[in-house]
């Protein structure tokens, strides 16, 4: 961080308000501002963005007087085996069905892990817990989730 | 007296063979993720929270709400036990409970906690089936002017006793407001921040943004920091405390408990602050008060007959005006929702099995974790133990099955995803999630009621002013957020907050 920003956490959320908020304004110009007496659909939008801007603007000022903590480490292995994890769920449940799209959540998110390691009690457990969900959400409460997806002619 | 009929009706509903059997799940429940690390009762509600659309209404709630204060008396355990707070109201109790453990107290000071706990939440519960009606009478003289000034006033009120910056608890909630604005506006159909995606045209799922911030941010957030735990004491043994023991407890669990039901009722109270100023204020009064932080009992019973109470007391704006205190209530609000009950002042009069039975399956939850905790005190040990590597993947299946449930697609996980990145990223600028939830719940409504305020006086915004009970909360509103900006206040509030963490 250069030598301008003193408070690099005020200045990225300042930054984070400014553009939300700042979007939100520019959206809701197409929403019918209405008056007071009757509100369009863009009233309370527009002025809850023009807040935001406000806040972010406090904010960014803030950051170049006031010195803050620095950010610190980005858990960036977490980040994307979480998210990516997530992601090849939702990705996987249709074309797959739950059995895989569960085996492919638990393995991603687990090496996110640095404890991570493959032995036959953890790999049971996931065996485990994937049948458990295949009982109690799919025969037992009944939420429609194939076990075996499109792919499998399911 | 109305009251002991409406309490004997709610038993007759708490009490019934199915509710008690749910009411037994939720303590349970919530005892275990209060046990467990990282897991807290936000994540665990929003991820229940599909499984409960199939069950009456009365019995969803009565869970829930177990899991709440269940998770009070688990996050207790594991403060003693390895000094790590299980919840966050759990902080302060580490402090001597973890002291009295490794002089071989660990027993007693589980019991002091236990019956703490049971004694706040016994009188807590009469304390909200003696308010609950006459505040019910107050909300239903209340017109749209009332409820918006009433909301903003709550949201003051969540900034003024939430820790970390003004600024961005602010933000933070208007945040959380404009996001509420995403999906179809009521009024003129239109869809709004949609971007054309039919998903969104119904507005975001708060069970999605819970479990993405709570859930999956909070997940991010521990594997960062990934640490075992050790226990201190392997035996837990004489659990029973002594006469003399209990007469020290006395004063230390009133206090607390009318710390906890008064900073309860506060938007943004609940069980957190309530823990840490009953600590502080038995620390100043006390005549034990040289052995606080070296294992004093009264340092154990207060924080955690305070965090009892405030987690109960946060039930009766959401009870009453239909108003949450915090996430977990807005989670309520949202089940309550889901189950076709409009919430606010009219639960009581239209619903009064359900207000009534919500009440006393309370008081019997509490009865439950008394008897339950101490015989099962073995099993909660093992639980502490669990690592959190063979645990944080179980709980990302239950969150993506949990999501994919609510509308059985997967646009909902990927939006659970993202705002799991951004759960994150709050986290790493010090912006708290928690005013977001809360705005984010209040959104819509407040829209709803600024409009309908502003319609029945033709645009005149001076009827937020003219009306007394509106002008009165907007003027506390204005008076709470001037004391706070002031800086000597802001210095002593920073204090506060520093002393607690």
């Amino acid at each position: 961080m250069n030598g301008l920003i003193k408070g690099p956490k005020d200045f990225w959320a300042g930054l984070l308000y400014l553009t939300i908020g700042g979007l939100g304004v520019v959206l809701a110009r197409d929403y019918g501002m209405g008056d007071a007496a009757r509100m369009g659909p863009g009233y309370f939008p527009t002025v809850l963005g023009a807040l935001l801007v406000i806040f972010g603007a406090a904010s960014l000022g803030r950051s170049l007087f006031r010195r803050g903590e620095a950010i610190g480490a980005i858990a960036w292995k977490p980040i994307v085996l979480i998210v990516g994890a997530t992601v090849a769920f939702a990705y996987l449940i249709k074309p797959a069905g739950l059995v895989l799209a569960l085996t492919a959540l638990i393995l991603i998110s687990a090496s996110a892990s640095s404890r991570f390691r493959f032995e036959w009690k953890a790999t049971a457990a996931m065996f485990g817990l994937i049948a458990f969900c295949s009982l109690v959400f799919v025969k037992g409460l009944g939420i429609p989730l194939p076990l075996f997806g499109t792919w499998f002619g399911g | 007296m109305e009251i002991l009929a409406n309490l004997g009706l709610g038993l007759e509903m708490a009490a019934s063979l199915s509710n008690l059997l749910y009411c037994l799940i939720g303590v349970f429940l919530g005892t275990a993720i209060g046990v467990l690390p990282g897991l807290g009762p936000v994540a665990t509600i929003a991820m229940l929270l599909p499984i409960t659309f199939g069950l009456p209404p009365t019995s969803a709630l009565i869970m829930l709400a177990g899991i709440y204060y269940g998770a009070q008396y688990g996050g207790s355990t594991t403060a003693i036990l390895v000094n790590l707070p299980g919840e966050s109201s759990s902080v302060v109790t580490a402090i001597d409970g973890y002291q009295m453990a490794r002089k071989g107290q660990a027993g007693k000071a589980l019991a002091v906690a236990a019956i703490g706990s049971f004694v706040a939440g016994t009188i807590c519960t009469f304390l909200i089936a003696l308010a609950a009606p006459p505040l019910t009478e107050v909300a239903l003289k209340f017109g749209p002017a009332e409820y918006f000034s009433l909301m903003t006033l709550g949201l003051v009120a969540s900034i003024v006793l939430a820790s970390g910056s003004l600024l961005h608890a602010l933000g933070m909630i208007l945040l959380g407001l404009l996001l509420g604005m995403v999906g179809t506006d009521i009024n003129s159909g239109l869809a709004r921040y949609s971007f054309d995606s039919p998903h969104l045209t119904d507005g975001i799922n708060f069970v999605v943004v819970a479990m993405g911030v709570f859930g999956l941010g909070e997940i991010i957030a521990n594997l960062q920091h990934e640490t075992t735990r050790t226990m201190t004491a392997s035996k837990i043994t004489g659990l029973l405390p002594s006469w003399a023991d209990l007469r020290r407890m006395v004063g230390p669990v009133l206090r607390g408990t009318g710390m906890g039901t008064v900073l309860g009722i506060l938007p943004g109270g609940g069980a957190m602050l309530s823990s840490f100023a009953s600590y502080a204020l038995e620390k100043k009064i006390s005549p034990n008060s040289e052995n606080f932080g070296k294992g004093a009992i009264e340092g154990v019973a207060a924080p955690e007959s305070a965090n009892n109470a405030g987690a109960q007391a946060s039930f009766i704006p959401m009870l009453t005006l239909g108003i949450p205190s915090n996430p977990v209530m807005a989670l309520m609000i949202g089940a309550m929702m889901i189950q076709g009950i409009q919430p606010g002042p009219s639960v009581m009069t239209e619903q009064p099995a359900l207000f009534w039975g919500l009440i006393v399956s309370m008081w019997i939850g509490n009865a439950m974790l008394l008897v339950l905790n101490l015989p099962l005190i073995g099993l909660w040990v093992k639980m502490i133990s669990v690592p959190y590597h063979l645990l944080f993947p179980a709980i990302l299946v239950f969150c993506a099955i949990g999501v994919f449930s609510l509308s059985n697609n997967a646009f909902d996980v990927y939006l659970m995803a993202s705002f799991g990145l951004v759960g994150y990223m709050f986290r790493k600028l010090d912006c708290e999630p928690a005013p977001l939830m809360l705005g984010f719940i209040l959104g819509p409504m407040m829209e709803e009621y600024l409009r309908r305020a502003l319609l029945l006086s033709r645009g005149d915004p001076m009827v937020f002013i003219e009306r007394p009970i509106s002008g009165t909360m907007l003027v506390i509103a204005v008076i709470a957020l001037v004391v706070v900006i002031s800086p000597a206040i802001r210095k002593k509030r920073e204090e506060a907050f520093r002393e607690e963490e």
